[in-house]
């Protein structure tokens, strides 16, 4: 079996319930050449420098060869610029931090914990509105409308414009996912499409808080003056909460789902869980390493050419990182195919690494471990109805569309 | 007796004995605990605190946001030692294999830990030393007098040395809205670390949050009051400025006084090990039995010529206790090098400063990264066409690969194009630190001549 259809294996639907053998095969060769020119990075101290390497580049316009099938980049080709995801310093660095004003530390060191009391409250109303105990899909009635409803309320989105939004996203994020062989122009073309509705979306809330701001992150991305950096324009202002609130809401809906299906798998853990919720903070630690949400980044670019492992990439060459794969690599984590959230030693690049790295970490971090939490202690006796369950079509969001659940009763 | 036998027996029942009950001492012990060592661990150190975390003693706690008694460290495992706090060693017998001690007690090893550290470096006059109003900060205690004092609102701070701990300090009085003067003797703050490229930079931007800096400059004398408090500060080039308070930062002693006439190689600069952790004797032998870590160590390191380094560093004080723990139970053929790459942060004036290798070593420096103009960059050190090492402003995620760089010898200036192509730096600069060979620290005098009838004294003043 050659390493190229390893990575058509990966990216094949059918093995998306347990990608982990074919990652293990790849990290036999740390760095992989593609038959179309792609580089795939598979071992964890690659990936690590990698993402710290300056000369590795986030902007696609970066690529020597267009960005082809599996490389769709609508965001290159889209009526909106670049969101900060896919610029490089110092453009980069300047939205980011203008970003990061109103989301976190030096001048907003309280926002996220200052969420928790308001999170746990809508932890408990969607607990308590599971109606039938004998079956239940935890995504649809838990994982997917709580990071939606914090993402809302973070940002001064209306919740109740979800179904709105929802179509945009879902094609975006489909858009996103690497497959061979379908329409690449059309599909190119229809997550623009999408990606600019919803854009124009978010332009129309901005041009309402512009007039009347409130204290969400939207009013303040809009109003806000930012010392040396100025303010952001009304362009960057869409691009940024296009990007926030869907990276706010895509990838934590799986690590909740994940985060449940592996506690099921492992019911000492979820009893500890249950009689300790302090304990939840390694469980998704692990859970990042173990199960991450974001299974690959397949978005970058070198700038010269970079010599790594004997191998060398040449200048322009569009990089794979599989973190997921990195995270279990043997040369990095004793034991690495076991969950366990004792281990000591988990740097995981479950949110990346280097400037990039997960900008709604400290929020994603505290979503999951209350909701994991209070799952353990509310869910009677709580089963897996389906293992594994029908995954979501995405190589790089990867988790389970559904997980159909039963317990015996909710307790108070 | 094979020695099998013996690790058998020191790992089981075997004796050891840390003097220096601060993170590298207490890491050791952990360390010791964690590979199987069941034997007696005894903990020796001269303040009356359980281990503590320094770094937060400049910022947080001189901010008033945390109180110094809340800086211990925290335990990675329960280490089952016996503590002797508030007592200081004072000896050491070599051949009887026994630690003395203050209180005249003492206590026999098998293995001997130091890691007694550095202390800050006094006011070297007395008697001005002993004003009320004089500040020295390296412990707990000095924190906490210094808090103290800065609550009280003093008009204003005196701070002598623009290093690290003096610009941090300046930073804390800054921010707590103290009028403040730094004076030092370089041309500017860190110049001595970082060079005068960076220095400049951190000049501009303690001046522009206030800071009254005076560089060139020493301190002649500190004048009191009649009630013995410290009233002004007088400086080289004339100028008198009045403070109710003065810091001393004027770097760090090695506490290797004790160690006198014990036969180790222990001086001011520190006890030379080997790359191992274990303490070379006078002779230049290599003892088997003490083991040293942390700031009050010298060890040799090939990436930097094997020069003997001392590093006054946090993560170096981590990694070499663990070293030489480590080793202390292993066999020769399992025991590991300490071969750390030097690495330090300081945070102040709002920015992080952080570096890796041995930036003072460079001549010249790129700035491969951001702007010096807006104290965003990565400033890469090179010595000899390779990179030595580098420092980040508000830029630490990219430091990493250069030390990467300096950790492969790789070439400088790096022939590579980075994301950030604004960069000022497609060539380098001078690095322009202080010529070694030129007196800085005040008059000198120099003997010439080869017979005692026509040596010449030569007497060289001060640069300023």
């Amino acid at each position: 079996m050659t390493q190229a259809s390893l990575l058509r294996q990966i990216i094949d639907y059918s093995n998306r319930p347990n990608p982990y053998p074919l990652y293990a095969e790849l990290r036999n060769t740390p760095v992989v050449r593609e038959p179309d020119g792609a580089y795939v990075v598979s071992t964890y101290w690659e990936i690590e420098s990698l993402l710290h390497d300056p000369r590795v580049s986030s902007d696609a316009r970066n690529l020597s060869v267009p960005p082809t099938d599996d490389l769709s980049e609508p965001e290159a080709q889209s009526a909106l610029p670049p969101s900060f995801i896919r610029l490089d310093p110092p453009e980069h660095d300047r939205l980011r931090r203008m970003a990061n004003r109103s989301f976190g530390p030096p001048h907003s060191p309280r926002r996220i914990n200052d969420m928790r009391g308001e999170l746990a409250e809508i932890v408990t109303g969607l607990i308590d509105g599971i109606g039938d105990t004998s079956r239940f899909d935890l995504v649809d009635q838990f994982s997917y409308p709580f990071p939606v409803t914090v993402i809302c309320r973070l940002l001064g989105v209306p919740r109740e414009d979800e179904p709105r939004f929802r179509t945009w996203v879902d094609t975006l994020v489909t858009g996103l996912d690497p497959r061979r062989g379908d329409d690449e122009a059309e599909r190119n073309r229809v997550s623009n499409e999408a990606r600019t509705q919803l854009g124009m979306y978010l332009a129309g809330l901005v041009e309402e808080r512009r007039k009347k701001p409130g204290d969400d992150m939207l009013s303040q991305l809009t109003t806000g003056t930012h010392g040396a950096d100025g303010s952001m324009t009304t362009i960057e202002v869409i691009t940024t909460s296009v990007l926030l609130l869907i990276a706010g809401h895509e990838t934590t809906v799986n690590l909740i789902t994940n985060g449940m299906l592996t506690l099921l798998r492992h019911p000492e853990v979820l009893q500890r869980l249950r009689e300790d919720p302090a304990y939840s903070v390694p469980i998704v630690e692990e859970l990042l390493r173990y199960e991450p949400p974001v299974q690959l980044l397949p978005n970058r670019t070198v700038l010269t050419d970079v010599d790594i492992c004997g191998v060398t990439i040449p200048k322009g060459a569009s990089l794979w990182l599989v973190v997921a794969s990195g995270n279990r690599d043997p040369k990095r984590f004793s034991d690495p195919e076991t969950f366990d959230p004792d281990r000591g030693d988990i740097q995981h690049l479950g949110f990346g690494s280097g400037i990039h790295s997960c900008f709604g970490a400290p929020l994603a971090r505290l979503e999951a471990q209350l909701a994991l939490s209070e799952l353990a202690r509310r869910l009677d006796n709580p089963r897996l109805l389906e293992d594994p369950p029908e995954y979501r079509q995405s190589a790089v969001l990867r988790g389970p569309r559904h997980l159909a659940l039963a317990c015996d009763g909710i307790r108070p | 007796m094979s020695v099998d036998g013996f690790l058998q027996r020191l790992r089981s029942e075997g004796r050891i004995v840390v003097v220096g009950a601060s993170l590298a001492g207490l890491r050791a012990a952990e360390t010791l605990r964690a590979e199987g060592f069941t034997g007696t661990l005894t903990l020796i150190g001269d303040e009356p605190y359980e281990p503590y975390d320094r770094p937060p003693l400049s910022k947080q706690v001189l901010l008033g946001r945390a109180s110094a008694e809340h800086t211990a460290l925290p335990r990675r495992r329960a280490i089952d030692a016996e503590w002797r706090l508030g007592v200081p060693a004072t000896g050491l017998d070599m051949a009887a294999k026994r630690v003395r001690l203050a209180d005249g007690d003492e206590v026999p090893y098998d293995r001997l830990l130091i890691a007694t550290g550095v202390r800050a470096r006094p006011w070297p006059n007395e008697a001005e030393a002993g004003l009320d109003g004089v500040f020295v900060l390296r412990t707990r205690d000095d924190a906490v007098a210094l808090q103290r004092r800065l609550a009280e609102e003093p008009r204003r701070v005196f701070v002598i040395g623009a290093g690290f701990t003096g610009s941090e300090i300046a930073s804390a009085c800054h921010e707590r809205g103290l009028p403040v003067t730094v004076a030092e003797r370089g041309d500017a703050p860190l110049v001595g670390a970082l060079g005068g490229v960076v220095g400049r930079v951190a000049a501009e931007l303690q001046r522009e949050h206030g800071v009254d800096l005076r560089t060139g400059v020493m301190v002649t004398r500190l004048e009191g009051d009649s009630a013995g408090r410290v009233r002004a500060a007088h400086l080289s080039d004339g100028s008198e400025v009045e403070a109710d308070v003065v810091v001393v930062s004027l770097g760090a002693t090695r506490n290797t006084e004790w160690l006198a006439g014990s036969g180790l190689g222990a001086g001011p600069r520190g006890i030379a090990c080997d790359a191992g952790c274990r303490a070379f004797d006078i002779r230049g032998i290599v003892t088997d039995d003490i083991f040293v870590a942390g700031d009050v160590a010298r060890s040799p390191h090939p990436l930097f010529g094997y020069q003997f380094l001392s590093l006054e560093h946090w993560g170096n004080a981590v990694s070499q206790a663990e070293i030489a723990a480590h080793n202390m139970l292993s066999d020769s053929v399992d025991r590991r090098p300490h071969m750390w790459v030097p690495a330090f942060w300081s945070s102040q004036f709002g920015v992080s400063i952080k570096s890796v290798g041995v930036p003072s070593m460079g001549t010249e420096i790129l700035i491969a990264q951001g702007a010096l103009a807006e104290r965003r960059f990565t400033g890469v050190y090179g010595y000899q066409g390779r990179v030595i090492g580098a420092v980040t402003f508000d830029q630490t995620r990219w430091l990493e690969f250069y030390q990467h760089l300096i950790e492969t010898t790789a070439p400088f200036p790096p022939p590579f194009p980075t994301v950030d192509r604004r960069s000022d730096g497609q060539r380098p600069l001078p690095a322009d630190f202080p010529d070694p060979s030129v007196p800085t620290h005040g008059p000198t005098v120099t003997l010439s001549g080869y017979s005692p009838a026509d040596r010449r004294i030569t007497f060289t003043p001060g640069r300023h």
